[in-house]
């Protein structure tokens, strides 16, 4: 089903899912790169879901990242106006000046 | 061979503009190479056989969330040289976690293999002669039905909360209908009837109503009010 090896899907994916997370840690003080490290994970997840769902000949792999594309875009809808209104009453969005409620 | 070299250059834009998007200077850039990232793994998708969601990733990701991304980017006014400051000092950590991460990742891909009844255990199987946007929808709308109308939900929610939560109370700019005022609002205080004579004619000075007593009120500042006003005086010259 595959033009190669379901391995090489799995490293992609491995890799891609390292860099979200290297990438959150790497910018920890600013929020929107760390919104787009979450959408390279779950990128990550999605590449997974589809590979195996190819490999296996199985459809419910795509329906879930069907499924995982709706939390996506509506996690960074609601990620990217928290940003907003938070800058706006703030002017910052350092992620180190969010401690209002000491958590 | 020619699928297999595809892949290989699809996955290798792929995973070199993810490392852009976390590493770039400029988080305009990051934006961009975002979008690249998910136009190859639209790509890998394609070579899945996975042609509907090869499609909704471009569509969705690339024409609504990276351009949502890229409108705040550009909206917000935020010193980046300022964000990236200590970049140096969260590096050790972050390549510490990624390499500890890394490596349990290349241990679970060691020591992993499909279960040997695996195609039986299919709930799905995709046929061979159906299309793939076909045969999504005849499951989608059949038995995920409900979770599909929850997804629609968990959008409108997200949809409703963006709204809410940046929309700005600003009475003044915003032309804002009030349905009391229109309701309270009888010919006696916005008409005014008046006896003209015969072959006189009429002069601006007759029909000029005074102000109603509300509109003079709230005349000082208020959008609405002048709209109010110059529809009394159109409505006297017409007469």
């Amino acid at each position: 089903m595959l033009a190669v090896s379901l391995y090489h899907y799995l490293t992609v994916s491995a890799l891609l899912l390292v860099m979200g997370i290297f990438g959150i840690f790497l910018n920890r003080k600013n929020v929107i790169v760390i919104l787009m490290s979450i959408e390279l994970i779950l990128l990550a997840a999605n590449l997974n879901l589809v590979a195996f769902s190819a490999v296996l000949g199985d459809l419910t792999g795509q329906i879930f990242v069907m499924f995982t594309l709706t939390v996506a875009a509506a996690e960074a809808a609601i990620g990217l106006a928290i940003v907003v209104i938070y800058f706006r009453n703030r002017g910052s969005i350092q992620v180190e000046d969010v401690n209002l409620m000491k958590g | 061979m020619i699928a297999a070299i595809a892949f290989y250059v699809f996955a290798a834009i792929l995973l070199v503009s993810a490392g852009m998007v976390v590493s770039a200077r400029n988080p305009v850039h990051s934006v961009l190479f975002l979008i690249l990232a998910f136009f190859n793994a639209a790509a890998l998708f394609l070579m899945a056989g996975a042609e509907f969601l090869a499609m909704i990733l471009v569509i969705v990701y690339v024409g609504a969330v990276a351009v949502l991304f890229l409108f705040v980017v550009m909206m917000l006014d935020i010193n980046f040289a300022e964000l990236r400051s200590r970049f140096q000092q969260f590096l050790p950590i972050g390549l510490a976690v990624g390499v500890v991460l890394l490596l349990e990742l290349c241990l679970v891909l060691g020591g992993w293999s499909l279960a040997p009844n695996s195609a039986a255990m299919r709930t799905l199987p995709i046929a061979p002669d159906v299309q793939n946007t076909a045969q999504l929808g005849r499951v989608m709308y059949t038995d995920y039905i409900l979770l599909f109308q929850a997804a629609g939900l968990v959008l409108l929610v997200a949809m409703i909360g963006a709204i809410v939560l940046t929309l700005r109370e600003n009475r003044g700019a915003s032309r804002r209908q009030s349905v009391a005022r229109q309701v309270a609002r009888n010919p006696g205080n916005t008409l005014e009837m008046v006896d003209v004579a015969i072959g006189a004619g009429v002069t601006m000075a007759d029909i000029r109503r005074p102000l109603p007593e509300a509109t003079a009120l709230e005349h000082a500042g208020h959008g609405h009010d002048s709209h109010d006003d110059d529809h009394g005086h159109g409505h006297g010259g017409e007469h």
